[in-house]
C-alpha cells in the first residue's frame, strides 16, 4: 500500500465516518459483545465479535461517537475480518505503537494508518482507540 | 464607568498575549483579572496564617480580610452575614443544603422538583436523598423552546412537594428561570426553594431579599474569581435549622468524653476545617471588580455580541440554533450531523475554545434529540473581533477534519 497523503487519509476517515462498516450488532449468543464509553466524552459504543477457530468470522460495532471513533472501528472491523487472533493481536499492537509514536509496521495498517496524525491531537487518543481496546479486550484470553 | 472592554482586558495578561485564544468556555469557567489574583498572592505572601487565630496580628489580619470577604459578598447579593457560608463551590453548597434538608425537613413519601436542565449537582445529591429517603424525585416538563416555566411548575407541584431546587439560569440552553413567580406561588404551600445560582451571579443582579428565595448557591471560579470558592446562601432561621455535612474544627462549640457535642451557629456551622481563606479573598475582589463595571454594562456588551453571533450563524445552512432567544450570554449549537466534540476540536485549531457534550446535564438529551452540543458562553472580556473568529470557524464547519491534518 502506498504512503498516504493527507487527503487520503482525511477521505478514508471521512467515508469510514459517514458509511461506517459493519454498523449493526447482531442478536447471537456465538457473538461477544463488550461496552465502550468513555467518561471522558459522549462517545458510547458496543463491539461485538464472533471467534471461531482461531480466526475472527465475524466483527461489529454499533453506538455514538465522533468521526475519530467511528471511523478507526469502522476500519478496524474491515482489517481484522478473516484473521486469526495471534495476527489480530499484532496488528493491535502495531496500531496503538502508531498512536503512541512507538516504532510500528504501517504495512500491517492499511487503512487505519489513515489514523496516524491523531497522536497530534493528544486529546483524541483515546477516540482512536475506543473500539480497538474493546476488541483487545475481547479476544485478551483466547 | 463605561465599557472599555480593551481596558478590561489589560487586566487578563492571557489577553494580551500573542497567540491569543477566543475563549467561549466562560459558563464551564472565567479566567481571572489581576486584582484577583494579586488579592490571593496577597494573603499567601503577606499574612498567610490560619483564621480563628486572634492572639497574634498576623492571624487577625488574616480573619478580617476572610469577615471582609464575607461582608462583600453578603452585600453583593443583598443577604445578612450570617446567611452566607463559604463553601469550596456551587457542589458542595448544593450537597450541604440537600443534606442538611434531608435530614430535618424530610421524610417517606415527600416529593422533591427539579427538572431534565438540571446540572448533575442539582440532580445527584437528590437522587441520593430519594433512595435514602425513599422520597420521590419529579421532573418539571420543559416547554418547546427549552425553558422552565411557572406553569410547568405548578402542574408539577402535589400536596407532597418540600423543595423545589432549580438552575436559576441554564447552564445548557441559558434561559432564565421565572425564579421569584416560581418562589412567590411556593411559599403559598410552605414549599422551600433552592437555587442553583452558578449561571445566574456572573452575569446579573441577584437580590435574594427580592426574590425571597431559600436557598441559593454559587462558585466563585465562573465569575473572575479562584477556583475552590464558593457560596452556599440560607435564609438565617433556615441556616440555622438545618445540620452541617462536615464535622470538625472550627465549626463547634463544646464536645465532651460522653460523645455530647454543640454546634455554632451559621456560617460558621458550615465551615469545618481550615476555609479556602485565599479564595475567599479573591472572590471578594472578584465582585469588586465587577461591580465597578456594573451588571448593566455587563449585560449590554454581553447582549450585543450574542446578537452579532446568532445574526451570523443564522445564515449558516445546517447550523442548528438551540437556544437564539435566551438572554444570558450562551449559545448553544449542533453543526449538521457532525459530533459535537468534532467541531470543538476544530475550532481548536482555528483559535476558538468551545465547550462540546453533554454539559453534565446528561438528562436533557432527550429534549435537544442530540447526543451532544456545542455551548459557546460569552464573558466581559470577549471582543467583536473574536465573535467574528468564531462565525468563521463556524462557516467552514464542513472542514472538521481539518484538526488532524495540520
Amino acid at each position: 500500500m502506498p504512503t498516504l497523503d493527507n487527503n487520503m487519509m482525511r477521505a478514508i476517515i471521512m467515508d469510514h465516518y459517514e458509511h461506517p462498516h459493519h454498523k449493526e450488532l447482531k442478536d447471537d449468543n456465538k457473538y461477544q459483545k463488550i461496552h465502550m464509553d468513555s467518561e471522558s466524552c459522549i462517545d458510547d459504543i458496543y463491539v461485538q465479535v464472533f471467534v471461531e477457530n482461531n480466526v475472527i468470522k465475524d466483527l461489529r460495532f454499533d453506538g455514538v461517537a465522533c468521526a475519530i471513533s467511528t471511523a478507526s472501528t469502522s476500519i478496524m472491523t474491515d482489517l481484522l475480518l478473516n484473521k486469526s487472533l495471534d495476527e489480530a493481536k499484532e496488528i493491535i499492537k502495531n496500531y496503538f505503537n502508531m498512536l503512541y509514536e512507538k516504532e510500528y509496521d504501517e504495512d500491517l495498517l492499511e487503512e487505519a494508518n489513515a489514523l496516524k496524525n491523531t497522536s497530534k491531537q493528544a486529546n483524541r487518543i483515546k477516540c482512536a482507540c475506543l473500539g480497538w481496546i474493546g476488541l483487545a479486550e475481547l479476544i485478551k484470553d483466547k | 464607568m463605561s465599557f472599555n472592554v480593551k481596558k478590561i482586558r489589560k487586566d487578563f495578561p492571557l489577553l494580551n498575549a500573542k497567540h491569543t485564544l477566543a475563549y467561549f468556555d466562560n459558563s464551564a469557567t472565567t479566567f481571572k483579572p489581576l486584582q484577583v489574583v494579586k488579592a490571593v498572592d496577597d494573603y499567601y505572601l503577606n499574612f498567610p496564617s490560619n483564621i480563628h487565630r486572634g492572639e497574634y496580628d498576623l492571624s487577625h489580619n488574616a480573619d478580617e480580610r476572610y469577615e471582609e470577604a464575607r461582608n462583600i459578598v453578603a452585600d453583593f447579593i443583598n443577604a445578612k452575614k450570617e446567611e452566607i457560608a463559604f463553601t469550596s463551590g456551587t457542589t458542595e453548597s448544593l450537597n450541604f443544603i440537600a443534606y442538611g434538608l434531608g435530614k430535618v425537613f424530610l421524610k417517606e413519601g415527600d416529593e422533591i422538583i427539579i427538572s431534565t436542565s438540571e446540572h448533575a449537582s442539582n440532580i445527584l445529591p437528590w437522587y441520593r436523598l430519594q433512595e435514602d429517603l425513599k422520597i420521590k424525585v419529579k421532573l418539571v416538563p420543559l416547554d418547546s423552546k427549552g425553558r422552565i416555566t411557572l406553569k410547568n411548575v405548578i402542574k408539577t407541584i402535589t400536596e407532597k412537594t418540600k423543595v423545589i431546587s432549580l438552575a436559576h439560569v441554564s447552564n445548557v440552553l441559558g434561559y432564565i428561570l421565572p425564579l421569584k413567580e416560581i418562589v412567590e406561588y411556593a411559599h403559598k404551600f410552605n414549599i422551600i426553594v433552592v437555587a442553583d445560582a452558578a449561571q445566574s451571579v456572573p452575569h446579573m443582579k441577584v437580590d435574594v431579599k427580592d426574590l425571597d428565595v431559600d436557598f441559593l448557591a454559587f462558585s466563585g471560579h465562573k465569575m473572575l474569581g479562584p477556583t475552590g470558592i464558593g457560596v452556599m446562601y440560607g435564609k438565617k432561621e433556615l441556616m440555622n435549622k438545618i445540620p452541617p455535612l462536615l464535622l470538625g474544627g472550627g465549626m463547634n462549640t463544646r464536645f465532651d468524653k460522653e460523645g455530647n457535642y454543640t454546634f455554632k451557629e451559621s456560617p460558621e456551622k458550615f465551615e469545618a476545617g481550615t476555609p479556602p481563606i485565599a479564595q475567599a479573598i479573591g472572590l471578594g475582589e472578584a465582585i469588586k471588580y465587577i461591580q465597578k463595571i456594573g451588571f448593566a454594562e455587563i449585560q449590554q456588551h454581553i447582549g450585543t455580541l450574542r446578537k452579532k453571533l446568532i445574526k451570523n450563524l443564522t445564515k449558516i445552512e445546517g447550523l442548528k440554533i438551540y437556544n437564539p432567544n435566551a438572554e444570558s450570554g450562551i449559545v448553544t449549537i449542533n453543526y449538521k450531523n457532525v459530533f459535537a466534540q468534532d467541531i470543538a476540536t476544530f475550532f481548536n485549531v482555528k483559535g476558538v475554545a468551545v465547550r462540546s457534550g453533554q454539559h453534565c446535564a446528561k438528562i436533557l438529551n432527550d429534549f435537544l434529540m442530540a447526543p451532544g452540543t456545542v455551548r459557546i458562553s460569552i464573558y466581559i472580556y470577549n471582543t467583536k473581533e473574536e465573535i467574528e473568529q468564531l462565525i468563521k470557524a463556524c462557516q467552514e464547519g464542513d472542514n472538521y477534519l481539518d484538526a488532524y491534518f495540520r
